[in-house]
């Protein structure tokens, strides 16, 4: 089986745990992982904050790539890089004009029809289904599954299950035989951006998003985006000086937590690569 | 006059119609930054709809403006689907070209920048030569220092790399960042 698959930056430094762990469960599943050629930064949050037609012509130029290696799905694990592509086809969709112009630009073809898959929708299709097969040891914690902000919103384009109050990573969690807790801040954002230009907002909205979770007895936050992890994890020193207490909850990808529950060592997961210490031993 | 120019406008830019707003005050209310804001969400819909230039003016030289996260807390929950987001986008713009931009807001463009020209240069974003180009432009907001302590801990984690990431078709790619579209009628 051959998928699409969107890395984006993030997923090449800062968060390459996330890749790796993607990739490793998705070999032992038996699913081939195609990078698509070269593919470029997405714009994120700067492109459209700054330059409306690179927020467009970036992605744009991903998905025509896509398309012209042949890929009819494409998996996007980073949030905001998911959220961009998205936006992308929708605006292009929306606007013929646009879309000519664009690809003219791009001196590429684009159809625009490409089926574009977040992590959480890729497991749903792809694992959910074989959980009793692939599962050797079910991650038995108490967990916090956080969504943030670019999994689930705008809710008018990006299709979640329930936006305010999303369940599809809390059942793949209780699948793995997790217990998700019942908690205020799934959505709530982080900070997502700021977490150099104004880290001091990011140690409080992260803070806000930590304490709860930890308040309701999660032993782990679940995440599924780069800017989550990051914000929640490396900026833990800013999230405790906001709250004027140590907080040690770790920050874990949903797919290290899959990967530890298919048997994997912590070291495969990539749980080492995280500030806030993780470990859970998984004895098979 | 005026008033109506300053929503044709804003509706020409971006096709969002901000008179149908009735200032119930939800996306205020859900904003995760409102406190810090000078001007809320829900006032510059308001502004928007019976502003003249000053107003818009003010509007283009507030903090608000570059404090969005772009969480789409607000667009989400609007119960007439105004998408503000869109707007803050077109106002950052505005604000930016116009030579606007609040005093406290430089160090968030200064990242904004110094991350769309990291990813000029190279097609792909390298976080060590974004901190490298942000560094340099805040100098003046002293933020050298900061995050010294971090650089450390991403590199014994296999997290910071020395040699950006670079793709093949760079000629193709910088065709992107040259002559912009013009700005399209309705």
């Amino acid at each position: 089986m051959k998928i699409g698959f969107y890395p984006g930056c993030s997923l090449t430094g800062s968060s390459r745990e996330y890749k790796e762990s993607i990739l490793a469960i998705s070999e032992k599943a038996g699913i081939e992982l195609v990078e698509i050629s070269d593919w470029n930064c997405c714009g994120a949050t700067a492109a459209h904050n700054l330059n409306k037609e690179l927020s467009v012509s970036l992605p744009a130029r991903n998905l025509a790539l896509a398309e012209s290696d042949g890929i009819e799905e494409l998996v996007v694990p980073c949030a905001a890089c998911y959220n961009r592509l998205v936006m992308t086809q929708h605006e292009l969709n929306e606007d013929e004009k646009l879309k000519s112009q664009i690809a003219e630009k791009l001196q590429m073809p684009l159809k625009n029809k490409l089926k574009i898959l977040n992590v959480l929708q890729y497991l749903e299709e792809y694992f959910v289904p074989r959980l009793d097969e692939l599962i050797k040891k079910p991650f038995e914690e108490e967990v916090a599954c956080y969504y943030g902000c670019l999994l689930v919103r705008p809710n008018q384009v990006i299709k979640a299950d329930r936006w305010e109050d999303p369940m599809s990573m809390d059942v793949i969690m209780q699948k793995l035989g997790a217990k998700p807790i019942d908690w205020a801040f799934k959505t709530e954002c982080c900070g997502a951006g700021f977490s150099m230009s104004k880290t001091e907002i990011v140690g409080e909205l992260s803070g806000k998003i930590v304490r709860n979770a930890v308040n309701q007895g999660a032993k782990a936050i679940v995440v599924a985006c780069p800017m989550c992890h990051s914000n929640l994890d490396m900026r833990r020193p800013a999230i405790n000086s906001y709250l004027k207490t140590k907080i040690e909850v770790p920050v874990m990808y949903i797919t290290q937590a899959i990967a530890l529950a298919m048997g994997m060592s912590e070291k495969e997961a990539g749980l080492q690569r995280h500030f806030v210490p993780v470990s859970f031993s998984v004895n098979c | 006059m005026e008033t109506k120019n300053i929503l044709i406008e804003v509706k020409r830019q971006t096709g969002v119609n901000i008179r149908e707003c009735y200032q119930c005050g939800k996306c205020t209310a859900g904003c995760p930054v409102a406190e810090e804001m000078d001007l809320r969400p829900s006032v510059i819909m308001r502004m928007i709809q019976s502003g003249t230039n000053e107003e818009m003016d003010q509007i283009l030289r507030s903090y608000t403006i570059w404090l969005c996260l772009t969480c789409e807390t607000c667009y989400s929950r609007c119960p007439m689907d105004i998408d503000i987001p869109k707007v803050m986008d077109y106002l950052r713009q505005r604000s930016l070209v116009e030579g606007k931009v609040h005093p406290e807001a430089r160090k968030i463009v200064a990242f904004h920048k110094s991350f769309l020209n990291t990813v000029k240069r190279n097609g792909r974003l390298s976080e060590l030569f974004l901190t490298i180009d942000y560094k340099m432009r805040s100098l003046r907001s002293g933020t050298l220092f900061q995050d010294m302590t971090v650089a450390p801990g991403m590199i014994s984690r296999g997290k910071l790399h020395l040699i950006p990431e670079q793709i093949k078709d760079k000629k193709g790619f910088s065709r992107l960042f040259k002559n912009q579209l013009k700005k399209r009628k309705p």
